[in-house]
């Protein structure tokens, strides 16, 4: 039996026939009861489950998953990894996941193919350079890389942009994050639910929350289609569709759904090694190591929970991208999808308890969850574990649309929110 | 590209309107309203999966109006202008 992930262990299997792999995870029959409940098999609800065996040595943990893991928004995004944000607890949080994304092939045994090829966000006039300038010096003073672009330096990183003297979008310069990148985003949540199940976890696919358990003014379990499961601790993960369970929990959450689009080209011969975002356009653009030019922009503009897209928006988006590098007007699109996002009022997420004693959560990730997919699990994993705070997700408690304490990442995020 | 009923120009292209929020979100009268309250009104919202009541405002007209809308399938139900019982 091959258990462990190495150069030598595809050797011999490679000598062996292939024969002595095992299925990643097992896919057991739920128990009655747990030490914790996390729902939602995304990245987020994968990595709870693993940091609360790996850091908290609780291991009687269900995951518990409507359809399959991996295939919300975990599935559905970009894949970009980075921290350029402004605000100090913003720093923290997306640092911590950015950091964990560093050295997380290692930990996991699973290669999630991080590759820090570096992000630009344009600025696209002399006062975007300002405020260009502006956030740099933020993230410099709070610790993170940064660096501000010249045009040479974007014309160094993204030598087919559009340079051209009537460019629509022109490039004054930008801000570089050169530890920003992209990773695989299914071997994120594929590694995350192997090194969760080795420590013992039970992920559970195929299975909706029906209904909560609550008893004595506290969550302890949840109905589901497969049966009554109980556990005190629950936390949930499920970002577009968090009003939807906290409907069933008896709360509402300052959440709207929207659809969020992108797209892939045909595959094509290596044309760009970097991220290149638009704020002008609000298109961002990658390069797959398949090759496909990987496309995503703005919101659409109609909340929703349909996971397919406007056509409006995505015909904005490809407007954009082609008046940012013209010579993508002779690809193919070869697929086009929408994931469900979670978009609060300052575009920061919330974790902390919920208005129902005994569940936590973990939401609010709009258009920026994957990146932080670490931090998120590491967070919640506490607080399922301990029942406090880490003073990272302190700020990011549900009590701040109360007290007013907002933190507005809405520029930080890059696109239009 | 979707048709939505404008009550008062009749159906046009959707990127001629802009969401309000939930209808019947009304603001908290007085001056002892609690925090809570506030928040509530400010920031909380019911974001249902399926029918849903929201303001939206033709922006070509200017109207306000009350659009019922299916948020999985973006069957649009009813659009009603503003006014009596919907002012609310």
């Amino acid at each position: 039996m091959t258990r462990r992930y190495s150069a030598l262990s595809l050797f011999k299997e490679g000598l062996a026939g292939q024969t002595g792999w095992q299925p990643a995870w097992r896919s057991p029959e739920p128990k009655p009861s747990y030490d914790a409940i996390v729902i939602g098999g995304g990245g987020h609800g994968l990595a709870t489950a693993y940091y609360l065996a790996e850091n908290h040595n609780i291991s009687r943990v269900a995951v518990l998953e409507k359809g399959w893991i991996g295939g919300g928004n975990t599935g559905r995004n970009t894949t970009v990894v980075r921290s350029n944000y402004y605000y100090p607890e913003s720093v923290e949080l997306y640092g911590l996941a950015h950091r964990l994304y560093e050295g997380l092939s290692r930990d996991l045994n699973y290669n999630v193919m991080l590759s820090q090829r570096g992000m630009v966000n344009l600025c696209h006039s002399t006062a975007e350079m300002e405020v260009g300038a502006r956030t740099v010096n933020a993230m410099q003073i709070n610790g993170i890389d940064a660096e501000l672009f010249s045009p040479e330096d974007v014309r160094r990183v993204a030598p087919i942009y559009n340079f051209s003297a009537h460019a629509r979008f022109p490039v004054f310069g930008g801000i570089w994050q050169g530890r920003a990148g992209t990773a695989r985003h299914d071997a994120v949540a594929w590694g995350y639910a192997r090194a969760a199940n080795r420590l013992g976890v039970d992920i559970i696919q195929n299975c909706e929350i029906t209904d909560f358990i609550v008893e004595g003014g506290r969550c302890r379990g949840v109905h589901t289609t497969r049966g009554a499961i109980r556990a005190d601790r629950i936390g949930m993960a499920v970002a577009g569709h968090s009003s939807v369970l906290a409907a069933k929990a008896g709360f509402r959450l300052p959440i709207n759904s929207y659809a969020l689009q992108a797209c892939v080209s045909e595959p094509v011969k290596p044309i760009l090694d970097t991220v290149v975002l638009s704020p002008g356009t609000g298109v961002y653009v990658s390069q797959s190591d398949k090759g496909e030019i990987v496309i995503g922009g703005g919101l659409d503009r109609i909340p929703s929970y349909a996971q397919r897209g406007n056509l409006p928006t995505l015909e904005t988006v490809i407007a954009g991208l082609l008046e940012m590098f013209p010579i993508f007007g002779q690809l193919k699109l070869m697929r086009q999808w929408a994931g469900i996002v979670d978009v609060v009022p300052d575009s920061s997420p919330i974790i902390g308890e919920s208005p129902l004693p005994g569940l936590f959560l973990n939401c609010g990730w709009g258009t920026g969850g994957f990146k932080a997919i670490p931090a998120g699990g590491t967070l919640l994993a506490q607080l399922l574990a301990t029942g406090k705070h880490n003073d990272i997700s302190r700020p990011f408690d549900l009590d701040r649309f109360a007290s007013g304490r907002l933190i507005d990442e809405a520029a930080g995020s890059g696109i239009a929110h | 590209m979707q048709l939505f009923p404008c009550p008062f120009c009749g159906p046009r292209d959707e990127t001629e309107f802009h969401y309000g929020g939930d209808a019947g979100n009304a603001r908290p009268d007085g001056v002892d309203v609690p925090i809570e309250r506030w928040a509530d009104y400010l920031y909380l919202r019911t974001n249902p999966k399926g029918t849903a009541r929201e303001i939206w405002v033709h922006m070509n007209c200017g109207e306000f109006f009350v659009m019922e809308r299916d948020t999985v399938t973006h069957k649009v139900l009813s659009s009603t202008a503003l006014g009596g019982e919907h002012a609310a």
